[in-house]
């Protein structure tokens, strides 16, 4: 089971392929073996399925003609890009970088390269090569430096050329933030589809965050690029060296990069990554468009507690081991009068305090939101006076495992906390 | 004449009024004027300009009245020569880009090339304004790292071939960190200006680190060098025609003002002056530097911060007509609540009767309750002298409740704006300027006193007549040794591009200067922001 609020599958199939007993229907798309039903499928002939979806620059599977049926698969298109946008910022948690850049890549992308395919990981083969990708960098400069189109391309290669077979999808390493908007943008150029799914639920500042390095899969491979064009392949030893040779060479190419850490296969990626995100983000964007109530809109989609509705008071930020660290005070208004929270900053939002009360802590997920929008807003956004409320809601499973926590948990970030549930510390609130 | 003060006009054309006023030797306001604002500008420009000139006619004829005989024996200077400098705050470019009109055609050169080519220029733009500015983009070789070093060469021979197959009035260059990094900008400037005789908008004159955000303002910057050279061109004709020989200035969004040659040069810098002007006019008024401004118009209030007697920055990105862009805008919220404001029995506004006050307000005979009527029932009424109250006259008992309560809803609005805007600074003055400013309650929680200084209707025309002009660096540094010497060569470079603007190199000041570090760098940097300002230059 997944956190609260993690949408289920569509009634119409289960993630493992198996019909649910009460329908009644043995058709299954060719090529992804899933079951089509009469709801979910657009009845066209083959050539007109080909004259639809075939693009000569992309592989044959997005042809996906299985007896004069066409398996409508769910893909992402410029006006998803908005509502993915606002999800991502929402599941970044404070951090993750600004989605803005992300969006216009990613709008361009697909105006030029066409729609990108939104794939499970039940629809690959077991052996198909799964891509993670991230943009590593300094934030200032990641407005200024923005990554070149050939990016990706150089990376793909050069993972063929190790693999011996071409990436079949891509995936996010992290779904908050800038690189959960960014990849939609590479997998369009690449031709290849975007799994549905990452490697944090979240965002995080460090690259052994994520959850194939919790899963106990080896950090052998770091592939890089940079502007320039240079292809810097990495065999770290572990996941702490993958980090620190990783930030070598983002430095030395200008403090911008791209990655590609624990290419995986979909066999190896079951269990190790986290699924359902890029459809979550959706949603969660999805939900406060055109609402009368965004705040409530979104509260409810993402199964999540209110910590506080208040203004905020004060915001405190200082620089320690290369960190910026801080501290942002929130007093309550309306209902919440006379309450007093207290949210402990680094890139993202760790710790929320009342009263020395715990009230949230990382892994879990909070996010500080606009009263009135439900639009997130950055850590580095925060401003005195801002009408904000603070929610907070369970992060993935796998974080909660002991190596989840050793990796994540409130001790891996400076704070000499033991964790404990956000549900548990608010089911009494 | 030389015994005779000097004289100047700053001129603010806002979205209702155009206002005029005539400042005097020690600054006092010697004529004022309000004329409303006409659609093409420029009618009401001359307009407001008449009215204030006339004024200032029986002015100095009331000055001159015993000696007058005597004087004009002499042949005393008529006082169109006693007018030595003309400021002017205009739209003219805000609305050019909002209704795409007079726009020129710009060739978008980026360098920056194989970076940044996964958004190309102009994305994210709407299509109708793209269609009306752009003549064609090139991402080509160019530009530099964060730490200094070349990404590339510029390559000259690609961008002349993208000039050559282009249609373009102007050209805008933007560089990979130019804020730090200006040479190839600078190059390519050469490289068009000796080829191509076309004016070149460059990145690092006029945007800061954000290079999407940048090259937006530096596009729509050359797309305007046509309306500031019909501004220019307007303000200098109305001045010969009435026989000034004064020296025209334009008011720019930091509240300083620029020659008209260096407003050629940066258009885009006009836009916001308004609300800057009258947060200058305001801090001028009052006398205090420090303070909450708060500016009640007939359909929404601004409120803004002076800090040391400028406008304070806003911090986040700045839209013009659906395009992003990062210059350094007047931090400013505006509220829906004005003058004309409209009263309903469950809350008030957000629509506004506007300039159509003078007839749908009930104090002005009309039957449409205002935010106007409201205050004036809780005793608050313009320092005119006219017996206000009375012309309100006798109320149903539903009417007066509801007019109690609007005013109340209105206060609230009012201080939480001033609360938003204080960000917890308590202990400063709260100005209250505009048309509406009597709309203000006496106490505000969060200011310590409200202060409603004389001439506070056209505070925004006294700001823009205030004469100062500024220059600004902002980039990134090194954080070690050559730090200092590093900040010393920007403080200069500041200091000369205010000189430019035209201030008196003898007494330009640097107001403001601010470093944050930056994380995951190479080497520690700090990124800097240098301002300059100081009086107009004779």
């Amino acid at each position: 089971m997944k956190s609260p609020g993690t949408p289920a599958p569509p009634p119409a199939w289960k993630s493992d392929g198996r019909v649910p007993e009460d329908q009644d229907t043995p058709a299954r798309c060719r090529i992804c073996i899933r079951p089509v039903f009469m709801g979910s499928i657009v009845p066209v002939a083959p050539e007109a399925a080909q004259r639809i979806y075939r693009r000569p620059h992309l592989p044959d599977w997005r042809i996906e003609v299985a007896c004069g049926w066409l398996c409508r698969q769910m893909s992402i298109d410029v006006s998803d890009i908005p509502a993915l946008a606002r999800g991502c910022a929402v599941l970044g948690t404070g951090g993750g970088g600004d989605v803005r850049t992300g969006s216009l890549a990613a709008a361009r992308a697909i105006r030029e390269y066409g729609e990108v395919p939104l794939v499970r990981l039940a629809d690959l083969e077991e052996d198909a090569l799964i891509v993670p990708l991230s943009g590593i960098g300094a934030p200032t400069v990641s407005h200024e430096m923005i990554h070149s189109e050939d990016e990706p391309k150089r990376i793909a290669e050069e993972i063929e050329r190790i693999f011996g077979r071409p990436p079949s999808a891509v995936m996010s390493s992290e779904i908050g933030g800038s690189n959960g908007v960014a990849p939609v943008a590479w997998a369009a150029q690449l031709g290849l589809p975007l799994l549905d799914a990452d490697g944090m639920g979240r965002a995080f500042p460090e690259v052994q965050m994520v959850s194939m390095y919790v899963a106990g899969l080896p950090a052998d491979l770091v592939v890089m690029t940079d502007v320039a064009g240079n292809v810097v392949t990495i065999r770290p030893i572990d996941g702490l060296w993958s980090e620190r040779l990783a930030r070598a060479v983002c430095v030395a190419a200008g403090s911008s990069a791209l990655m590609a850490d624990y290419v995986l296969t979909a066999a190896v990626a079951r269990g190790a990554v986290i699924e359902g995100t890029v459809t979550r983000a959706l949603e969660i964007g999805r939900a406060t468009e055109g609402a009368a109530d965004p705040l409530r809109a979104l509260q409810d989609r993402l199964g999540a507690a209110r910590l506080i509705i208040g203004k905020l008071t004060d915001v405190e930020r200082r620089t320690t081991g290369g960190f910026v660290r801080g501290t942002a005070t929130i007093e309550g208004t309306g209902d919440d009068r006379g309450r007093i929270l207290t949210l402990e900053l680094q890139n993202e939002n760790l710790v929320a305090v009342e009263n020395g009360r715990l009230l949230a802590m990382v892994p879990d997920l909070i996010t500080v939101v606009d009263t009135e929008t439900a639009a997130a807003i950055q850590t580095e956004g925060l401003r005195y006076g801002q009408r904000v409320t603070v929610l907070a809601w369970p992060c993935d499973p796998l974080w909660r495992t002991p190596k989840g926590l050793e990796t994540a948990g409130p001790r891996a970030f400076g704070y000499e906390l033991d964790y404990v549930p956000v549900e548990e510390l608010t089911a009494h609130g | 004449m030389a015994d005779l003060p000097e004289l100047g006009i700053g001129i603010d054309v806002g979205g209702t009024n155009t206002d005029a006023v005539v400042l005097g030797a020690q600054g006092r306001v010697i004529a004022k004027a309000k004329r409303p604002t006409t659609p093409d500008v420029t009618e009401g420009l001359r307009a407001a300009l008449d009215a204030v000139l006339a004024e200032l006619g029986h002015e100095s004829a009331r000055e001159a009245d015993g000696p007058r005989l005597e004087r004009e024996a002499d042949g005393p200077p008529p006082v169109q020569d006693r007018i030595t400098r003309v400021m002017l705050g205009t739209t003219h470019a805000t609305n050019a880009i909002l209704e795409r009109r007079n726009l020129g055609r710009v060739a978008v050169l980026r360098l920056g090339a194989p970076a940044t080519t996964s958004v190309p220029p102009l994305s994210g733009w709407p299509g109708d304004l793209r269609k009306a500015v752009s003549a064609g983009e090139a991402v080509v070789p160019g530009g530099h790292y964060v730490d200094g070093r070349e990404i590339r060469p510029p390559d000259l021979d690609t961008i002349r071939r993208f000039l050559d197959g282009v249609a373009a009035e102007a050209v805008a260059v933007t560089s990979v960190f130019s804020p730090a990094s200006g040479e190839h900008e600078r190059l390519v400037e050469e490289l068009v200006r000796a080829e191509y005789g076309l004016p070149v908008s460059l990145s690092h004159e006029i945007g800061s680190l954000g290079l999407l955000e940048r090259e937006n303002a530096t596009v729509l910057n050359a797309a305007l060098y046509g309306v500031a050279a019909h501004v220019t061109g307007a303000l200098v004709a109305a001045l010969a025609e009435r026989g000034l020989r004064a020296r025209p200035y334009l008011a720019q969004n930091d509240g300083t003002l620029m020659t008209l040659e260096h407003a050629a040069r940066l258009p885009v810098s006009t836009i916001g002056s308004g609300p800057a002007n009258s947060l200058r006019g305001a801090a001028y008024l009052s006398g205090v530097t420090d303070a909450i401004v708060v500016d009640v118009g007939g359909t929404s209030t601004d409120l803004g911060v002076l800090a040391g007697g400028f406008p304070r920055e806003s911090a986040a990105a700045v839209e013009i007509g659906g395009v992003l862009t990062n210059f350094r805008m007047p931090d400013i919220l505006a509220i829906a609540l004005g003058g004309g404001t409209v009263v309903r029995e469950h809350g008030i506004g957000p629509d506004s009767v506007g300039y159509r006050i003078a007839r749908e307000g009930l104090v002005f005979g009309g039957s449409t309750p205002t935010i106007t009527d409201a205050a004036v029932a809780a005793g608050r009424t313009p320092s005119d002298g006219k017996d206000w109250l009375a012309r309100l006259g006798d109320m149903s008992e539903g009417m007066a409740d509801m007019l109690e309560s609007a005013v109340a809803v209105a206060d609230e609005m009012v201080i939480d704006a001033v609360d938003r805007m204080a960000l917890g600074k308590s202990g400063r003055p709260l100005v209250a300027v505009g048309g509406g400013a009597f709309l203000l309650p006496e106490r505000i929680p969060g200011a310590d006193r409200v202060i409603r200084p004389e001439h506070a209707e056209v505070a925004n025309a006294v700001g823009a007549a205030i004469a100062l002009a500024s220059g600004r660096v902002d980039t990134i540094l090194p954080a070690g040794d050559s730090r200092s010497e590093a900040i010393e060569r920007a403080k200069e470079e500041a200091a000369a591009r205010a000189v430019a603007a035209g201030a008196d190199p003898s007494r330009v000041e640097i107001v403001d200067l601010l470093e944050v570090p930056l994380s995951y760098l190479s080497e520690p940097a700090v990124r800097v922001h240098v301002k300059a300002a100081g009086p107009l230059a004779r």
